[in-house]
């Protein structure tokens, strides 16, 4: 596996992370291809957010590498916000702006960073509101919103900038239950579609529907990776049983 | 004791025609502390010990002494410098207006970068990260995302600092300035009648307060008028 493998959007080797003397990532090798389905899932504190987190450096790691879309992140700040404006992400809690409306939440970014004309960055927001299905929210601000829709304002904003990678850091679990299928809805339309995604979530319905590989970690490592039929039906590792027949028991 | 209302209503006009000196020495210390505040803000935000640490001397030094010896100490105790006599400020130093004008706005100056530092530190973490993840610069994410939230934030405090600085004005009547203190207490020295005259000044002021509380009212439900959850 090299660096210059042009199939790869995403590489990680050897990844390490730190929290003072706590360990978060231990020894993370993962690779993705354009346009592959990659979910990340595990117990809490097993190190799946800290994992993305380090793709667009919200997180530093300590040692390895990780190349994305053949930028090598180091701290060269210039470099990383090149790369932070060609990686999507979607929090947990929806971070949209208070202060500035949904269609200026959206428009922000491009408008700044991509610097594009006003009518192009309006145009291109009401693309993707009306591809999210609520372009009659454009002029309220995000408190006058449901949590449901707020996250697709989000996916929405973050879409703007034309990605090639979407990162998703549990996206619908600060959702209240009848919310989540509407944001899992337009997940599921965005990876029709053909986009790389990354999401972090315990939703396991939607990770056998849309993965194309599934990745458990616990303990800060990745413990196993596979496909999901594979990774469903015949898991290998005890922790990944485990975790399985907890979550699973869950829904029934 | 007789309460002479007669020379209330007859003194409030003398005191008022001080209200312009009043004015001015608020408003002016007012932006120009304000200007000075963002400079501490910044210099106590950047993260370079060499820039943090003087202004962090600077603010402990003006909160932690009375703002009545920093006025004294510009007043009485400048001019006894050479080097201030013969320093281009000093046709501003000489004057009383002057000096009370920077001492006001080194004081309010140091509460006033505190409190946008409150504002500042109190915008949500996740709020600047989702302004990073979208590629943002420092800069922009600083302009766009922090500052307008932190002002929302900060408002109720400023406010305030505006209404503590307004009271403190009238320290500038002791070094002679005819401030509407500073007639207030000449007219005291007339008329030997403090109650009417003091009270009379009272009520100006309580006015005086009373519209700047409900200007900032307005303008911190004017500001956060789509936010609903919080405040």
């Amino acid at each position: 596996m090299t660096v210059t493998d042009q199939e790869n959007i995403i590489l990680m080797e050897d990844v390490n992370k730190f929290f003072d003397s706590f360990q978060a990532l231990k020894n993370i090798c993962l690779s993705v291809k354009k346009s592959e389905k990659v979910v990340v899932c595990g117990p809490s504190g097993s190190g799946k957010s800290t994992l993305i987190r380090c793709i667009n450096r919200l997180e530093k790691h300590n040692s390895g590498k990780i190349v994305v879309n053949g930028h090598e992140l180091t701290s060269d700040v210039k470099d990383i916000d090149v790369v932070r404006s060609e990686v999507g992400m979607v929090f947990q809690n929806f971070n949209l702006f208070p202060h500035m409306t949904i269609i200026k939440n959206l428009m922000l970014a491009p408008r700044l960073v991509r610097k594009s004309s006003k009518s192009e960055a309006y145009d291109t927001a009401m693309r993707y509101l009306e591809r999210v299905k609520i372009p009659e929210q454009a002029d309220k601000y995000p408190s006058q919103l449901s949590g449901g829709q707020q996250q697709r304002v989000a996916i929405a904003r973050a879409l703007c900038m034309n990605p090639l990678v979407m990162l998703f850091d549990e996206p619908t679990s600060a959702l209240d239950p009848e919310m989540i299928s509407e944001v899992l809805d337009v997940m599921t339309d965005l990876a029709r579609d053909g986009i790389t995604m990354i999401i972090v979530t315990h939703e396991m319905g939607f990770a056998s529907l849309v993965a194309d590989k599934v990745v458990f970690m616990d303990n800060g490592e990745i413990v196993e990776s596979n496909p999901p039929e594979e990774f469903f039906s015949n898991p290998k590792n005890e922790r990944t049983k485990l975790f399985l027949s907890q979550i699973l028991s869950h829904y029934e | 004791m007789i309460f002479d209302f007669a020379l209330i209503a007859d003194s409030i006009p003398k005191m008022l025609t001080g209200f312009w000196m009043t004015f001015e020495l608020w408003f002016l210390s007012a932006v120009l502390g304000m200007a000075l505040a963002i400079i501490l803000l910044l210099m106590r935000i950047s993260g370079r010990w060499y820039l943090f640490s003087p202004a962090m001397i600077y603010i402990y030094i003006f909160r932690g002494t009375p703002i009545l010896v920093q006025i004294f100490i510009i007043y009485h105790g400048m001019p006894q410098l050479e080097f201030v006599r013969e320093s281009m400020f000093w046709p501003i130093l000489r004057e009383p207006f002057g000096c009370a004008i920077l001492a006001l706005t080194l004081n309010t100056g140091a509460y006033v970068s505190e409190i946008l530092r409150g504002g500042v530190l109190g915008v949500d973490r996740g709020l600047k990260e989702a302004g990073a993840a979208l590629g943002l610069s420092a800069t922009h994410r600083f302009i766009y995302i922090t500052t307008p939230i932190a002002i929302r934030l900060a408002l109720p405090a400023y406010s305030n600092d505006i209404i503590s600085l307004m009271k403190s004005t009238a320290l500038a009547s002791t070094i002679t300035l005819l401030d509407m203190m500073g007639i207030a207490r000449t007219i005291v020295a007339e008329t030997y009648a403090p109650y009417e005259i003091f009270i009379s000044l009272m009520i100006i002021y309580l006015i005086m307060t009373w519209i700047t509380q409900r200007t900032f009212g307005w303008l911190e439900k004017r500001m956060s008028r789509h936010v609903r959850s919080e405040a």
